[in-house]
């Protein structure tokens, strides 16, 4: 045994840091990191300080434009009418059917495999279709009017119900396979166990795949609602821009394009991030209420 | 098991919301693709005659050409770089507990999460002050913001599902970090590499928002070039722009034919691990 | 002075210790078995080892190497894992050559010793197949060829033989014997089987909740278990709570529960201690003047019966008979002084 051996027993540097977690691999991250840092937070950041720095007005000058112009100021209202009711029905709407279709049958993957087609359709053809479609002289209202249903053409498009159908179209297909994604992965035979202890069909779904589904529910009505409150290029080209559906996104970017009052722009970019991630917190928070362990599925 | 042949109110209002959405859906498509076949169609069930001459149009007025490869440049290099950097990335959040780890995550979250126009719109006033925007780079970079987080949270599951002890038994045959991704973790990670770079493209094809506001006129991409003309209508007859959706459309399908080879429809839309709140 | 020095190796999880200041000199083309229980922090020792997990405290040293600093890929030791580990997308040829290949030895080298390692665990036909194609059996001796084709100085295996079937582990156990004999590696093994440990090791290491009970040969293991845990182990399956009666220096004399024992004291004990006697169920037999006790069960175990029977007070008792006694029979039972150790409890 010699001397220089037995002079270092204490632990490396090395080991007491990896340990904790910390080890040159971490040095993978600094790509990833450093991009989401220098084209996102970066960004965010010299946007916020742009929106404290207007031409005129002081510091808060330009959220006092925002907010004091009810013309901009009721673009918040305005898409919080679009997005929440879109989402809302697009949830709504894909739980009953989901339910149904978590089954194996016959024609599930060609049934999934069509529901992704909207994802292919991209803004302008929905628009497009939508106006052609709905339109006074489309095929949808020609159909009404022939069988004496209504007497004038219904007017469905360059409105409201314009830019809420186009949200349906991209936003149900959407919330439905996440749905589907989702109640796959609950454990099917806690319903059996329901079932045999005496629970029907309406007690198993709201006393048990109900509650394990919440969780999910959560989270794509929050995805879907961060999906239609985004919305932009569809409330130009099917609603009506300039009044009812002029959302927050028109805003910012007549702001930046066309009034090139970046500072403005920059001011309603916050505003909209903040309202958006309120709404999220505020689905998260009443999700947190729930059971989010496992569901006991292969999920 | 013999089937029920009569089905519940129930089933019935089901299948019957199904069948109404794709009745919509069916009607949308079908009187985009009639009228960007049809001479001319006004006031009447279909138009009265037909034509393929709107097609030829587009592709000339519209230099379409030009289009597709600028769409194809900026999605290759897009889901290039974001897989280069998001992989290796994803692989330490799968494999590694440190502190921050959370937050991180979180971080990697939230370019998902907000709507594209709240940072586009910053991230292109700050693309444009250092002359990045309105060319091919611009786009790129800003395309990235998405398409990183979307590979790291798409990969970071599936690395997690493969056996460590697959890469410590490579370490102990003396291999080093490099070696181990290359030889070992890469041929693994291929299929789910190849489902991650297909969402990408797909996303990045269909980003409007985010192309929009950096591309210069010779960046466009197929999604924007639709919404100038579209927007700036009255000029151009309604059929060529109705054609040039129709081939914007085909070009996604035979991209969603080609994704769904490999991956479930329902990852898709969206893959977000469940223990991010 | 040895070759590979392990000096005070602890590993903390969380504050707890998975393995507490563990002290191991091993000589040069030795078999030291690391046995225990699960959670007594053999892989955890084993690990630490290979690199694959930082020590909390403490040194690993080669000669005068130290070894700790060193990532797993440059201590040059090979490892047999639990799960095998096989690579799923290379063939049984590529990855047993993969070490080879990371050191860039040149191809003619590759293929030869590619070619050796295979023979030697005998899997010339299945050269070409994957993983997934292959048993059990085949998967592991696939594992061990990859992680003895380096020669390595040291070969690490993580409880290999406990995935196969009972017959498989038999001949796997020989096999790895075999081998050790046959290419002199230094072998670092970890079971919690300890019939597979005494069978295979030079040396054994026995820990039970992070710490070392006793370093040995398996002989040493087998008829002086240094605690009542190492006993518990190594198959004294009678552990009698008694008390001591008398203290001479050969016989230590117990009693409790209706029975007196006569038995070898471990450690310094006085007559009044509550202690733990440790008898081996075939030390155990059907004789005459013994303790009286009252058949239970009986199971045919080839040659031997196994019996289980009580004493008055309700003790149970393991031991072997060679004639078949019926249950509810009352027989006495005796044992040699020299087979029965006395612990302090």
């Amino acid at each position: 045994m010699t001397a220089t051996t037995r002079t270092a027993p204490r632990t490396a540097l090395r080991h007491r840091l990896a340990e904790r977690g910390i080890d040159r691999q971490l040095l993978l991250l600094v790509p990833a990191l450093l991009a989401v840092l220098i084209l996102f937070i970066y960004p965010f950041a010299y946007g916020m300080g742009l929106s404290f720095q207007p031409a005129e007005g002081g510091v808060l000058g330009a959220y006092r434009n925002f907010f004091g112009d009810a013309y901009q100021r009721d673009t918040i209202g305005t898409t919080l009418q679009l997005a929440l009711p879109a989402a809302f029905l697009n949830v709504a709407a894909s739980v009953p059917i989901a339910y149904r279709m978590r089954g194996r049958f016959r024609g599930k993957r060609l049934l999934t495999t069509l529901l992704v087609v909207p994802i292919t359709l991209g803004t302008v053809l929905t628009a497009e279709g939508l106006l052609n479609f709905l339109g006074p002289t489309g095929w949808f209202n020609r159909t009404l009017l022939e069988a004496g249903l209504v007497d004038g053409p219904l007017r469905l498009t360059n409105n409201y119900w314009g830019v809420f159908f186009s949200l349906v179209i991209t936003g149900f297909p959407f919330a439905f396979l996440l749905i589907l994604s989702y109640l796959s992965g609950i454990d099917p035979t806690l319903e059996r166990a329901a079932a045999t202890l005496g629970a029907g069909w309406w007690p198993r779904f709201h006393r048990i795949t109900l509650p394990l589904l919440a969780p999910g529910l959560a989270t794509t009505f929050c995805l879907t609602f961060v999906l239609a409150f985004s919305v932009f290029p569809s409330a130009v080209l099917v609603g009506d821009p300039a009044g009812t559906t002029r959302v927050i996104s028109i805003a910012a970017y007549h702001a930046a394009y066309e009034a090139y009052d970046y500072s403005l722009a920059s001011a309603i970019a916050v505003v909209m991030g903040v309202v958006e991630l309120a709404v999220v917190a505020a689905v998260l928070g009443v999700r947190s209420l729930f059971y989010t362990g496992s569901t006991g599925g292969k999920g | 098991m013999r089937r029920r042949i009569v089905a519940t109110p129930g089933a019935w209002l089901v299948w019957g919301a199904v069948g109404f959405f794709f009745v919509l859906l069916a009607g949308v498509i079908g009187s985009v693709l009639v009228s960007s076949f049809g001479r001319r169609w006004f006031d009447t069930w279909l138009p009265q005659s037909w034509t393929t001459q709107w097609y030829g149009q587009a592709w000339h007025e519209f230099t379409l050409l030009d289009v597709l490869i600028v769409t194809v440049e900026i999605s290759v290099l897009v889901v290039a770089i974001s897989v280069l950097v998001g992989v290796p990335a994803s692989y330490v959040l799968a494999r590694k507990n440190f502190p921050g780890r959370r937050l991180l995550y979180l971080l990697f979250l939230l370019p998902i999460l907000m709507p594209p126009i709240t940072y586009g719109i910053p991230l292109a006033t700050v693309l444009y002050k250092y002359g990045l925007a309105g060319h091919m780079a611009g786009v790129v970079l800003a395309n990235l913001v998405p398409s990183i987080p979307f590979v790291i949270l798409t990969m970071t599951p599936f690395i997690e599902q493969v056996d460590p002890a697959i890469e410590r038994a490579a370490r102990m045959c003396g291999a080093r970090t490099g070696q181990v991704f290359a030889r070992i973790l890469a041929p693994l990670l291929v299929p789910g590499i190849l489902a991650a770079s297909i969402l990408v493209l797909v996303r990045t094809v269909g980003m409007f928002e985010l192309t929009f506001l950096t591309a210069g006129p010779d960046s466009q991409t197929l999604v924007v070039a639709l919404y100038y003309t579209m927007s700036a209508a009255g000029i151009r007859a309604q059929q060529s722009v109705d054609a040039m959706a129709v081939i914007y459309t085909s070009m996604m399908l035979v991209l969603l034919v080609v994704a769904l080879r490999f991956v479930n429809p329902t990852q898709l839309v969206a893959r977000v691990k469940e223990d991010v709140e | 002075m040895s070759w590979l020095r392990i000096d005070g190796v602890t590993r903390r999880f969380g504050g707890k210790a998975a393995l507490e200041r563990l002290d191991l000199d091993i000589e040069q083309g030795e078999f030291i078995a690391l046995l225990g229980p699960s959670g007594c922090g053999k892989s955890t020792a084993l690990n630490c080892l290979a690199g694959l997990l930082p020590l909390s405290e403490g040194s690993i040293w080669q000669d005068d190497t130290r070894l700790d600093t060193l990532p797993p890929e440059r201590r040059g030791f090979g490892m047999v894992f639990q799960s095998y580990a096989l690579f799923p997308h290379l063939s049984v040829r590529k990855n047993i050559a993969f070490g080879l290949q990371m050191r860039r030895l040149p191809r003619a080298e590759v293929r030869r010793r590619t070619d050796e390692a295979i023979k030697l665990v005998r899997l010339e036909e299945h050269a070409t197949k994957l993983p997934g194609q292959l048993s059990g059996g085949q998967q592991q001796r696939v594992a061990i060829a990859r992680a003895v084709v380096l020669e390595p100085s040291l070969v690490l295996m993580d409880e290999p033989l406990s995935n196969l079937d009972a017959k498989l582990r038999l001949e796997m156990r020989t096999e790895i014997r075999r081998l050790h004999q046959s290419l002199g590696l230094t072998t670092v093994y970890v079971t919690h089987d300890q019939e597979e440990a005494l069978s295979m090791a030079d040396r054994l290491v026995v820990l039970r909740d992070g710490r070392v009970q006793q370093i040995g040969t398996p002989e040493e293991l087998h008829t002086r278990p240094a605690n009542r845990h190492v006993a518990d182990f190594m198959g004294y399956r009678n552990l009698l709570p008694l008390k001591v009666t008398a203290v001479t220096p050969d016989v230590v004399t117990v009693e409790g529960s209706g029975l007196a024992l006569r038995g070898t004291g471990v450690g310094t004990l006085a007559a009044g201690d509550e202690v733990v006697a440790a008898v081996r169920p075939e030390d155990l037999v059907v004789g005459e003047g013994g303790v009286p006790v009252t058949v239970e069960v009986v199971e045919y175990q080839g040659r031997e019966l196994a019996v289980e029977a009580r004493t008055e007070q309700g003790l149970r008792l393991h031991l072997r008979a060679v004639e078949r006694p019926a249950p509810g029979d009352r027989i006495t039972v005796v044992a040699d002084p020299s087979r029965v150790l006395v612990f302090p409890a």
